[in-house]
């Protein structure tokens, strides 16, 4: 049986649903932050996929992929310190209670 | 003649208000007003000089025997276009040389008795710096060589009267006089301006020699064009005599000058009794051969002179305030100088009758200007010994105050006209130009001319005999020598000014003329002025009760006349009730709920609608990804379904 591109986009859609579900429910910011990865993680995924399926001579789709890791990696980084500083203003991370910027 | 001297007479008063007016308050109050007076007087020699160069050097005197009128200087002011430009210049003829002659005597009697009269007055440097401008602006009124100019002027006439009336500012009677007299006069003067552009437009020049001289040119070049039935010349000649008519006080305009008295007394002399009130009559006398050329303007101005002369004759029988009785004896007198320019120019083409009429209308106004300003002065001769303005405050002042009460007396005696007293030479002419036009009017002005002697000598009667008053603070005495000077000057001209041979200097057509006392006329005047004299003289020589009598018998009457017929309700009642309750509530309504109401419709509704939108804005992060997500799957889904 040959490999189908669709057999890589369905889990990478799963994973997506999945961190979009979490990111949409979870009311910790941690949580909500784990999510968002597993939202970045299959977009990669994706990257890769379309890479290999429709240009296999070439390479764009994977570097792409690791600036997008790399550039994920820092971001999380600046998130955490974000919500680490959050925790010292308010004592609280439920991001339900965070809403007196929004006018 | 030099243009230099002309330059002077303008120059100086302006020069003298601008240095006054800027340096005053470093100058000590002696110093303001000696200058002050200093430069009139330098004015008053050059102005006599010009005025006696004019009419005693023969090289203005053409080969036909007319006096020519000569433009010493005229320069563009204003250059708008190729055929539009004003001018400003000094024009001399027999009217402005005589006028320049009025105007500087009672300008330097007037700077002479305030040095006396608004001694230790608060703001006395100011006070000679507002003199100065208002001789100025009247000076170059009256010599303007266009009327263009001569508007200019007559709206800085108005302003500084509107200076000098409100002087004592922190008066609100005063206050709200000077601002009645700007704006009533401004209202005329809108008549003025329109006036001026309606007649500029058919004539295509401001000029006065251009019109005068050939006012048929002025006729045709109308065209015969007519508005709402009367012709073009008539409104604009109407028009313009609606300013005349704001600034000299006739009828439905006259409610600004009794309370003008609120100024400072030399002020109503040299102001409200002399010169600037007879700027109407100058004005009519200016445009003498255009108003000839149209009978139905002439027609107005004789109408609404005769009624305002008996008017104010009548009102001026009742006031109590001195110096209202000599602000209606204005009105009745510049009244009368109208109805003989009108009887003049409606006269029907006889030289010998247009020569009379606009003679004693001119002769008048001269020696009008000379009695009536020793009235007021001597007037404020006794408001300053007896600190108020009220007859009943005065009576039985001949013995204290014996220079005031013998000029006071000329004075009278010259207004009623009584030989051999100026004013009996000129309203006599009056009479006879109003006889030879139609005998109505001459009865009537007759019987001004009665009330006229009765009224000034009830005035007399009352002040200076009648029942002595008890002074509490101190015994009042003759003013000091700069005041009593000029009461004793412009009396003693008030009593030769008459025997001046006027219809030599002053005629409408510029030739020489003899003047002829008609005797029937003038003997019927005379009779009947002794006989207003008397009756005054029964009546309030000696404190009794005639006077009270006659009033409880008159009731009606009297009160109309002491409410000036209600001419100030009138005019509050239009105002308040028509103008404003009718016209401008309803247009404040509307603009109010119907202009702003939009406006505050449009705010409120976008105040709502983003009340009604706010809470989408939650701060709830999750919530908006929501939001976005559903909006994301929606956009696909249409795109989609677009696609397939």
């Amino acid at each position: 049986m040959e490999l189908k591109a669709i057999f890589y986009l369905i889990p990478s859609l799963i994973m997506f649903c999945c961190g979009l579900y979490g990111f949409i429910t979870r009311k910790n910011m941690i949580a909500m932050l784990i999510s968002l990865e597993l939202m970045l993680n299959a977009v990669d995924m994706n990257f890769v996929i379309f890479n290999r399926f429709l240009f296999p001579g070439q390479m764009e789709g994977m570097m792409f992929t690791l600036f997008a890791i790399a550039i994920a990696a820092a971001e999380t980084a600046l998130a955490i310190a974000i919500i680490i500083n959050v925790f010292r203003w308010v004592k609280n991370i439920d991001v339900r209670e965070l809403n007196k910027m929004k006018f | 003649m030099s243009p230099i001297i002309p330059l002077l007479i303008l120059a100086i008063p302006l020069t003298m208000f601008l240095f006054l007016g800027i340096a005053g308050c470093k100058l000590s109050h002696k110093t303001a007003g000696v200058l002050g007076t200093l430069g009139m007087g330098t004015t008053l020699v050059l102005a006599y000089l010009t005025a006696f160069t004019y009419f005693f050097d023969p090289q203005f005197i053409n080969e036909a025997g007319e006096r020519i009128q000569q433009v010493l200087f005229d320069q563009t002011w204003l250059h708008l276009y190729d055929n539009l430009s004003i001018n400003l210049g000094f024009l001399i003829d027999p009217i402005s040389a005589m006028m320049l002659v009025v105007i500087t005597t009672i300008s330097f009697m007037v700077h002479l008795y305030s040095l006396g009269y608004m001694h230790g007055e608060k703001g006395f440097q100011r006070y000679y710096a507002f003199l100065s401008l208002f001789s100025f602006s009247m000076l170059g009124l009256v010599v303007a060589t266009n009327i263009f100019q001569m508007y200019i002027f007559w709206e800085l006439v108005g302003a500084s009267s509107y200076l000098l009336i409100g002087f004592f500012y922190t008066k609100p009677s005063a206050v709200s006089a000077s601002k009645k007299a700007f704006i009533v006069t401004r209202f005329a003067d809108l008549g003025f301006l329109m006036g001026i552009l309606v007649l500029s437009y058919y004539t295509g020049t401001f000029d006065f020699i251009r019109m005068t001289s050939d006012p048929t040119w002025v006729l045709a070049s109308t065209g015969g064009a007519t508005f709402m039935g009367c012709s073009v010349l008539t409104w604009a000649l109407v028009l313009i005599f609606t300013g005349g008519m704001g600034k000299s006080a006739m009828m439905p305009l006259h409610i600004w000058l009794p309370d003008a008295m609120e100024g400072p007394t030399p002020v109503s002399a040299l102001i409200h009794a002399a010169t600037m009130v007879v700027a109407g009559v100058f004005l009519v006398a200016r445009m003498f051969p255009v108003y000839m050329m149209e009978e139905a303007a002439t027609t107005i101005v004789v109408v609404i002179g005769a009624l305002t002369a008996f008017y104010a004759a009548i009102v001026a029988c009742t006031q109590i305030d001195i110096k209202r009785v000599l602000a209606f004896s204005t009105i009745s007198q510049i009244a009368f100088m109208m109805v003989s320019l009108g009887v003049a120019s409606a006269g029907g083409g006889q030289v010998e009758h247009h020569g009379l009429g606009y003679m004693a209308s001119m002769f008048h106004l001269f020696t009008h200007a000379m009695f009536k300003a020793l009235l007021f002065l001597g007037a404020g001769a006794l408001i300053h010994a007896v600190h108020s303005n009220d007859y009943t405050a005065m009576g039985g002042l001949r013995k204290y105050m014996p220079i005031t009460h013998w000029t006071f007396l000329i004075g009278c005696l010259a207004i009623a006209g009584i030989p051999p007293f100026s004013g009996f030479f000129s309203k006599d002419e009056i009479l006879s130009a109003c006889y030879a036009w139609s005998p109505f009017v001459g009865v009537w002005m007759t019987m001004v001319a009665a009330l006229t002697a009765f009224y000034m000598f009830r005035l007399y009667f009352l002040v200076f005999h009648w029942e002595e008053h008890k002074c509490e603070h101190h015994t009042p005495h003759d003013a000091p020598i700069t005041m009593s000077l000029p009461l004793i000057f412009l009396a003693a001209v008030s009593i030769v000014a008459g025997f001046i041979p006027f219809g030599h200097f002053v005629t409408w057509n510029r030739e020489a003329y003899d003047i002829h006392l008609d005797w029937t006329i003038a003997g019927s005047s005379i009779l009947i002025a002794v006989l207003a004299i008397a009756f005054a003289w029964k009546m309030y020589y000696r404190k009794n009760d005639l006077p009270a009598k006659f009033r409880k018998a008159l009731p009606n009457l009297w009160d109309w006349c002491l409410h000036r017929f209600y001419w100030d309700e009138l005019y509050i009642f239009i105002t308040h009730k028509i103008i404003f309750g009718l016209v401008c509530r309803p247009l404040a309504w509307f603009d109010r709920h119907i202009i702003d109401g939009t406006m505050d419709a449009f705010a409120s509704i976008t105040n709502r609608a983003s009340d009604a939108i706010k809470p989408l804005q939650s701060g709830q992060v999750q919530m908006y990804v929501w939001v976005y997500v559903i909006g994301t799957l929606l956009l696909g889904a249409i795109t989609v379904i677009c696609l397939i």
